[in-house]
């Protein structure tokens, strides 16, 4: 028979304000098993955990309940408070009467009546519980970075810089990013590619870091500590070992009309192409969507020219597998398409632009070498229209629901450096709100406003009318005069809304990392716990979590990064020893639990077992590898014989305490 | 703050939401009859929100409006400035003739060949 111990909190007044603890303890005290129940103000402090202790080793307890707060919160502390007392972990119990009782409840009676069956309950699934021991696995001390833009790079020179070995991953030929696209930064208009650049190279230089660029994550298997990843690595067609990067494939390459993507399609490359100047490896790729050798096998001129002898038509796929202890996930953004949004002509007119194409339209590497032209006659603009929100903040299927943070930032910086650089372009901004919360961010914005002239209306544009003359006439309302205005303009930029990669999804699932309805990665807690993912041993940087800054993307990635550190320091980690385990005598090898399964904790074996006519019968049985298995309990409702059992959650245990609620 | 009947039956009959109005005024934007108007898409829904129903029930507003929809097409929230000014329009109309149409006088209306449609349609019309 059990002795059990009762522990009523108060919690000051967030339990004891709604729930009778007096009449709970005393009522939980009559309940078969318990030698001791009190009630004590805060539970949780030094003082409450020396009641617990010392009832422990006065009554001799061997199982102990705490009426408290949710086990989120406080189960590791009374754990740790029975073990201090020479009582096993696992013998301890909470009963949650505060968020699922007197946080949800006003009536004193009602709620003192629930916290004593939830009370009650936990006592009956405490008198079944059984010691148990945590075991340990080794911690593999590498770090996975999955993308390899601004936030993916500083987590990655920050674990190496701890002296760990990092992999980074990134899907394109190079890192960098759409960092690496962006002309100016604000607030202080430093230009992105002299602060981004140097750190690729640190990247590249670091004898810890290993990037695998042009690259993508195939798979991933295992747990926290102990994850086991494919990576595949895309043919470049372009062996890297030999290519020095010299460039002469892409001078010489006949197909000129390949669309550069660096430049976001605004001008062409060739076939066989490296990003951009300061890429990060500098290694050519071949599009072979494009590539006349890859297509059809007529061309060969960049083997022909290559002096390093690099080039290999012949190259496959490849795949890597690694083993990490740690994954971050910095998968970041991608503007949103703006095929919903007809009425602002993007599609129709060349000179309608998205803030991204701005960009490059404007860098000295662009396809106009810096100086900001029309796409259409290649004539300087002298009206320029910026319509903010194009997407964000629209609770309509049409587009986003969430505000993209960055844009009112930029369209300022965009707005300031027209004017500064052409000050005979007039200038207009069209805004719902203007958003500058952050360190010299809204002295930035009313810059653009003060001292250089920029028209900001408060507003909204309803359409853009691409005219015969090669204007285009911008509708718009001015709110404060109260006025439709009627703009004819060179250029419209649009500030699209921001919105996670595309892999983020799929890969998502192969972490089990869970994700909100705009697909952005869930962090533990929204204040706390915010560079975690829920799924231990998964962590998030940038804006793969939300819409951030650059900023705030690379404090993020610190913090990330420190996580991981924190996680590949330890020798060792305490596996949770709440894993499933089957009978095998009632096993009948459906394989149910082990299409459930979502961890692949579970396998089949033949195993020989011994007959009552003392023959021998070989028989398919489920057998749990404790060390993958994360106790979720899949298993034990699916399992049709009830061989499956969950240490800690028995079914016996469970359904006592489901007797315990009913009785 | 007491919420006017006007207010609620606007409300009601057009299905708008107008809490969810972020005031970024696209409505007024796209919509083409903006000169032709003395209230405008996006105070059509400020006014509602702010009990004012009599200002735009007097306004020539309501008769300006094409009735094109743009407004609520372009609408990021589904608010729907469209629909307010159908309603508002309709109250009007009502309003005019609230009495114009009573049970009794109705016998000595029929003639023979009166379509049974046109009672329904005047009473939707005519009457609350």
């Amino acid at each position: 028979m059990q002795k059990i111990g009762v522990f009523v909190c108060h919690c000051g007044t967030n339990i004891a304000g709604t729930v009778d603890v007096k009449a709970v303890a005393e009522a939980l005290g009559k309940e078969p098993g318990v030698v001791f129940s009190t009630e004590y103000q805060y539970m949780c402090s030094e003082a409450g955990q020396n009641l617990i202790k010392d009832a422990i080793k006065n009554y001799g307890l061997t199982g102990i309940v705490v009426c408290s707060c949710s086990p989120r919160m406080h189960e590791a502390t009374f754990r740790k408070t029975a073990a201090a007392a020479g009582l096993n972990s696992y013998m301890v119990e909470i009963a949650n009467i505060r968020e699922q009782c007197s946080w949800i409840h006003k009536d004193v009676k009602v709620a003192t009546e629930k916290a004593i069956v939830l009370g009650r309950t936990a006592i009956a699934k405490v008198a079944l519980n059984t010691p148990l021991t945590a075991s340990e696995t080794p911690v593999v001390k590498r770090a996975l970075v999955i993308g390899g833009g601004i936030a993916g790079i500083q987590t990655a020179l920050d674990i190496a810089d701890a002296g760990y070995e990092v992999d980074l991953v990134e899907k394109e030929p190079t890192i960098g990013g759409k960092m690496a696209q962006i002309d100016k930064t604000f607030p202080t208009l430093d230009c992105a590619a002299c602060i981004l650049t140097p750190k690729m190279v640190d990247c590249a230089q670091n004898e810890k870091i290993h990037i695998y660029a042009y690259s993508e994550v195939e798979s991933v298997k295992g747990f926290v500590g102990n994850f086991n990843v494919t990576i595949k690595k895309k043919a470049r067609f372009v062996d890297e070992t030999k290519c020095t990067g010299c460039g002469i494939c892409t001078e010489k390459c006949p197909m000129k009309k390949t669309p550069n993507l660096f430049n976001l399609g605004l001008d062409n490359r060739s076939a066989i192409y490296i990003p951009f100047a300061q890429a990060i490896p500098k290694i050519a790729t071949i599009d072979a969507d494009y590539c006349n050798m890859l297509k059809n096998g007529k061309c060969g001129v960049c083997s022909k020219v290559c002096a390093a002898g690099a080039i290999d038509y012949k190259q496959q796929d490849q795949y890597i597998e690694q083993q990490y202890g740690a994954i971050v996930v910095a998968t970041g953004f991608n503007p949103i398409k703006l095929d919903n949004y007809s009425e602002f002509a993007y599609n129709e007119s060349p000179d309608v632009v998205t803030s991204l194409e701005l960009e490059r339209l404007m860098n000295a590497a662009g396809p106009n070498g810096g100086t900001l032209l029309r796409p259409s006659d290649k004539t300087h603009p002298h009206t320029i229209v910026f319509v903010q929100c194009v997407g964000s903040r629209d609770t309509t299927d049409c587009g986003k629901p969430y505000c993209s943070k960055i844009c009112c930032m930029y369209t300022a910086k965009h707005a300031m450096l027209i004017r500064d650089k052409y000050p005979d372009t007039e200038v207009y901004v069209f805004y719902m709100d203007v958003r500058t919360p952050g360190k010299n961010f809204d002295e930035f914005y009313r810059r653009a406003v003060e001292d250089y002239g920029v028209h900001y209306i408060k507003g909204m544009v309803g359409k853009v009318m691409p005219q015969p003359d090669g204007k285009l006439l911008v509708r718009g309302s001015d709110l404060l005069t109260d006025e439709q205005l009627k703009i004819e303009a060179d250029m419209v930029v649009l500030a699209a809304a921001i919105e996670p990669d595309k892999t983020a999804r799929p890969l998502a699932t192969m972490l089990t990392a869970s994700m909100d309805t705009n697909d952005f990665f869930t962090e533990a807690h929204p204040k706390l716990r915010p560079v975690e993912s829920p799924t231990a041993g998964i962590f998030l940087s940038g804006v793969c979590q939300g819409p951030k800054d650059i900023p705030e993307t690379v404090a993020q990635a610190s913090a990330a990064a420190a996580k991981v550190i924190g996680l590949l320091a330890k020798p060792a980690l305490k596996s949770n020893p709440c894993t499933a385990h089957s009978d095998e005598n009632l096993c009948n090898g459906c394989s149910s639990c082990e299409r459930v399964c979502p961890y692949g904790a579970i396998s089949y074996v033949d195993k020989e077992f011994r007959m009552p006519d003392r023959t021998t019968k070989v028989r398919r049985v489920a057998s749990v590898n404790p060390a993958v298995c994360q106790g979720c309990g899949a298993c034990t409702v699916a399992c049709p014989s009830g061989a499956m059992d969950l240490s800690g959650f028995s079914n016996k245990q469970i359904m006592a305490e489901v007797d315990a609620i009913c009785r | 703050m007491l919420t006017s009947k006007e207010k609620e039956q606007i409300i009601r009959s057009s299905g708008a939401d107008v809490t969810k109005c972020m005031r970024c005024g696209k409505c007024s934007g796209a919509c083409p009859s903006y000169d032709e108007m003395e209230y405008h898409p996006h105070q059509f829904v400020y006014f509602v929100e702010k009990d004012q129903i009599e200002k735009l029930l007097n306004s020539p507003s309501i008769y300006k409006c094409l009735g094109c929809s743009v407004c609520s097409e372009r609408c990021p929230r589904d608010v729907g400035p469209s629909k307010i000014v159908e309603a508002v329009l309709a109250m009007a109309v009502r309003r005019q003739d609230e009495n114009h149409l009573k049970a009794e006088n109705i016998p000595g209306m029929v003639e023979d060949d009166t379509p049974g449609q046109l009672l329904v349609s005047a009473f939707r019309k005519y009457k609350k």
